[in-house]
């Protein structure tokens, strides 16, 4: 077997916050020893709510935050320290797209300036050869070299998505981080840049950690899918298969949540209670106050992601209920 | 029966720039409507100008009438009469929707007050029912709250039972669940459908997101640059959609299920409303248009008994995407 | 709650200590005291005995620590012109001072205040281009400008009203008017956009579509949030009442605080200066503690001692 590009493990973060202006400094466990890996060429999807901390393992993916525990090892090697020289030479082969395009671009600046900036900053290539480059990326991302001349202000929504999705190829990486890269774009938009993700990963090898809410646009996007609830991952699998039959009862919610045209609602799963609150993280199983199925097992002991089948992980007394218990037992 | 609510020849205009052009629409009692349609279609500004909600600067022509009494132009003491009392509103963005100095209190018995006349401990008793039933736990406790010690999905419920204080006949939902989380979203759509069902409410639900209106509305109208190009009932416009942009919407939703299919991505972007193309403003981006689509805006017209579309040249869609 | 309360106070005794050290350079580096008071007419041994008396002999940080010493006992010092206490002078003022600014900020309040409620709700209207010139007037020009133009206007070609002194109530009029109209004209301004930014904010918007009349709209949800930026410039104005007014008491010889100053430090009169600026940095200090407390009742988001459930 080949080693991961990115190999994650038992990755997490904690925040202290203050609730409100006299209050009392908490710890928030954004993450709670996350582990995972992505093969070359391959995507993975991260899906989860607000809250189940699918942003910060991005920005610690990328080195931008450190762990508090766990390790990041990129191409076989640690994420160095931001500022090193190593760092650097690793964020030209990394890069990530955001939900807000507008606040990731200058307004002041052209778009083919801002999309030939990394080249300068790594001093890639004669200044000819940054032409020739940048004129090659806005055509990669269906655009044209006057639309290259404007500055963001006068690019819709979806344009300025593919300007930084330009800029963020610009250095040829290898690995790419797309957080929520098309929620605020409109239906007809979204198809265009999902297809242009689609066709670019293809076309050169991308590998790409996909974080979005909404699981139509991940399914579309990933091989493998990982589902998030409150720091955990609880359950990891073939993203087509694991969307048809979700085991996770969280997983079987969100899947029964996401709503269908031409379909009326028949047996939805609606879930009662509030949505996870980091801050006060419930005890066993995160998610058992909301779980119509939870025993007193899940109130006490906090489930183990646990292989179902070689292409399924679940996090669930339930679901891997006998060899649960003698795993936890030993 | 006559229409709870008729909208007829309904335009808008902000600083000369016609964003609505001659919206048509039928509200009956009881039934549910979607209104769909990507941002700058004219979905919202069709009910807030209905309502006298849109700011001084808009110009508004044309007729939308409740049981028959006109409404644009009414005076304000008219207006007020309707306003949460026959026709409530409930807004997206959870977070701004509620007054932040004001306790919930305040401002659930400020709409029980104007419209039932309810006062002080009358008033408290039904506030705490109001709450009680959008599922609100612990209401006694949390009448004295402000809204920013709700979540997201809390702060609607509370919008909805501040809506239901007016025991209105029609509920206009705009994109109550876009800002909510997808788990927090089917409980908001399960309860609007739950006080539907109680107090035979209508509603028109408008949204961006095609699968939220499938589900729950009866009849949906899709809503291009200011115009209706396609009305029909659910069921039908998903499986069989006339309208190249109706079919364009639908294709470029990722399925959930089966075969990944490329994406049917509708080409270009939706046109400035200060700038529309002339004739049909979809156009454009239309993968089927023809010479007479540029010269003169196509009227919505009746093709099926219950079912419009605004097309010159309406395709049916191969079998094997309808089904999808 | 009290560590929150301990934070600010350290806050406000640092601001007071580090404007009084700026006062100390400031004076003691552009001039020397003795030769001021005593002209430069005085013979040496007479100079040199003033500046003993006055412990002006000594290094100039021994004269700071001791000034710093004098003032955590209590004591101010006294004038070296009159060898009065300094707290003494400048409380016989204070009288005179808020005799002004008091009116001044009622002034200041009744009309910056409503005209800026009535341009933000007619917006574009004449009414609105009308408030908004005045208002651009009434902060561009400067206090003694205003000063002149209506002393010129009032006294000397109408002579309808003193051009200066305190005989009367009359004498105050000019004074106060001058005062009043530049602080009017920025509340004013500051009124309208705070006003113009919550009438368009989605729960204004709520209220309205709730069938709420649209005079009570603005009565009972737009004023309570609108009146939370204005707080802090109404702050800003109750810390001036004490110094706010040196310009127009010069200009109007008024005998308060602010022409004291003036004259204290034309006569490097250390204590005098330095008493002066030590009450103005407390006024400005305690106004600012009272914004925050304000903040607190009319904002419910900043005083709640746990987050959302």
């Amino acid at each position: 077997m080949t080693t991961p590009l990115l190999e994650v493990s038992e990755i997490s973060r904690t925040y202290r916050m203050r609730a409100g202006l006299f209050g009392r400094p908490t710890s928030v466990h954004a993450v709670d020893g996350l582990s995972f890996s992505i093969p070359k060429g391959e995507t993975l999807g991260i899906v989860g709510e607000s809250g189940s901390g699918k942003s910060t393992t991005g920005r610690m993916v990328l080195g931008l935050e450190p762990p508090d525990h766990g390790s990041v090892r990129f191409d076989g090697a640690p994420i160095a320290a931001p500022g090193t020289a190593t760092w650097r030479a690793q964020r030209a082969r990394m890069q990530m797209i955001f939900q807000d395009p507008l606040g990731a671009l200058d307004r002041r600046l052209p778009v083919a300036e801002q999309i030939r900036e990394p080249l300068d900053i790594h001093n890639i290539g004669s200044k000819a050869e940054r032409d020739a480059r940048v004129h090659e990326l806005l055509h990669a991302v269906d655009l044209n070299d006057g639309h290259g001349r404007r500055y963001p202000g006068a690019l819709s929504g979806g344009q300025r998505q593919r300007i930084v999705l330009a800029r963020a190829l610009a250095t040829k990486p290898d690995f790419l981080v797309c957080d929520e890269p098309v929620s605020a774009l409109d239906v007809s938009i979204q198809a265009q840049v999902v297809n242009l993700l689609v066709d670019l990963q293809a076309r050169l090898g991308l590998t790409m950690l996909f974080i979005s809410h909404d699981l139509r646009v991940v399914r579309q996007i990933s091989s493998k899918v990982a589902v998030m609830y409150l720091g955990r991952i609880v359950e990891y699998g073939d993203a087509d298969d694991l969307f048809a039959r979700p085991q996770h009862p969280y997983t079987q919610a969100l899947v029964s949540a996401s709503p269908a045209p031409g379909r009326r609602s028949t047996g939805r799963i609606v879930l009662s209670g509030d949505p996870p609150n980091p801050a006060a993280r419930p005890s066993g199983c995160a998610f058992h106050p909301r779980c119509r199925l939870a025993t007193a097992r899940c109130k006490a002991e906090v489930p183990v992601l646990t292989a179902l089948d070689p292409q399924r992980q679940v996090a669930c007394h339930l679901v891997t209920g006998a060899p649960a218990q003698t795993q936890d037992a030993a | 029966m006559a229409p709870l609510v008729s909208i007829s020849g309904l335009q808008v205009a902000f600083d000369g720039t016609q964003v609505l052009h001659g919206i048509d629409l039928d509200i009956a009692k009881g039934e549910a409507v979607g209104l769909v349609g990507e941002s700058g279609s004219g979905k919202s500004v069709t009910w807030l100008a209905a309502l006298g909600l849109l700011p001084a600067k808009a110009k508004v022509a044309g007729s939308a009438t409740l049981d028959g009494r006109e409404l644009i132009g009414a005076d304000g003491k008219v207006l007020d009469q309707v306003r949460g009392r026959r026709i409530a509103m409930i807004f997206q963005d959870p977070a701004s929707a509620l007054n932040p100095v004001l306790t919930i209190r305040r401002q659930l018995c400020e709409s029980l007050g104007l419209h039932r006349g309810l006062r002080g401990e009358a008033a408290r008793v039904e506030a705490l029912r109001l709450l009680d039933l959008v599922g609100i736990p612990d209401a006694n406790r949390r009448l004295s709250a402000y809204p920013h010690e709700f979540s997201g999905g809390q702060v609607q419920r509370i919008m909805i039972a501040m809506a239901l204080a007016g025991q209105p006949d029609l509920l206009i939902a705009d994109e109550p669940t876009t800002a909510l989380d997808a788990t927090i979203q089917a409980q908001i759509l399960d309860l609007l459908a739950a006080v539907r069902r109680e107090f035979n409410m209508a509603m028109v639900l408008i949204s961006h997101d095609l699968g939220v209106v499938a589900e729950n509305c009866d009849r949906v109208c899709v809503m291009y640059a200011g115009r209706i190009v396609e009305r029909a009932p659910a069921t039908r416009l998903f499986d069989d959609p006339w309208h190249p942009y109706a079919q364009g919407l639908i294709g470029a939703l990722p399925p959930l299920d089966g075969a990944r299919r490329r994406l049917q991505a509708i080409p270009g972007t939706v046109p400035d409303p200060r700038a529309l193309p002339s004739g049909c403003a979809f156009a454009p981006r239309c993968a089927h248009v023809g010479d007479g689509c540029h010269a003169r805006v196509p009227p919505l017209a009746p093709v099926e008994l219950d079912r419009a579309v605004a097309c010159l040249r309406p395709q049916r869609l191969p079998v094997e995407l309808a089904a999808e | 709650m009290l560590r929150f309360f301990a934070i600010r106070l350290c806050r406000a005794l640092l601001t007071i200590a580090l404007v009084v050290t700026f006062a100390f350079i400031v004076l003691r580096l552009s001039g020397d005291p003795a030769l001021m008071i005593m002209g430069p007419e005085a013979p040496p041994e007479v100079i040199e005995a003033f500046r003993k008396a006055w412990g002006l002999d000594h290094p100039i940080w021994v004269q700071y620590l001791d000034y710093f010493k004098a003032i955590g006992q209590g004591e101010l010092g006294r004038s070296m012109r009159d060898g009065r206490p300094a707290i003494q002078l400048v409380l016989e003022r204070i009288p005179a001072t808020l005799a002004l600014t008091i009116p001044a900020f009622l002034v200041k309040v009744l009309l910056g205040i409503p005209a800026g409620i009535y341009a933000a709700l007619h917006r574009g209207s004449a009414i609105d281009r009308a408030v908004m010139i005045t208002a651009v007037a009434g902060f561009t020009v400067p206090s003694f400008v205003l000063a002149l133009l209506l002393v010129l206007i009032f006294a000397v070609q109408l002579g309808w009203l003193p051009s200066g002194g305190q005989e009367s109530w009359r004498h105050a009029i000019l004074p106060i008017v001058t005062l009043g109209f530049g602080g009017a004209a920025v509340l004013a301004r500051f009124t309208r956009s705070a006003m113009l930014e919550i009438l368009g904010q989605p729960y204004i918007r709520t209220a309205s579509a709730k069938g709420v009349p649209w005079r009570r709209v603005i009565t009972d949800h737009a004023l309570p949030n609108a009146a939370i930026p204005t707080v802090t410039i109404l702050g800003f104005m109750v810390g001036s009442l004490i110094a706010g007014a040196v310009v127009v008491e010069s200009v109007f010889s008024w005998p308060g605080v602010g022409r004291l100053l003036v004259v204290a430090v034309a006569n490097r009169d250390l204590a005098v200066v330095q008493c002066i600026l030590l009450l103005v940095a407390m006024t400005m200090v305690t106004s600012n503690l009272i914004v925050d407390f304000l903040y607190g009742l009319l904002d419910p988001r900043l005083r709640s001692k746990g987050a959302a459930a």
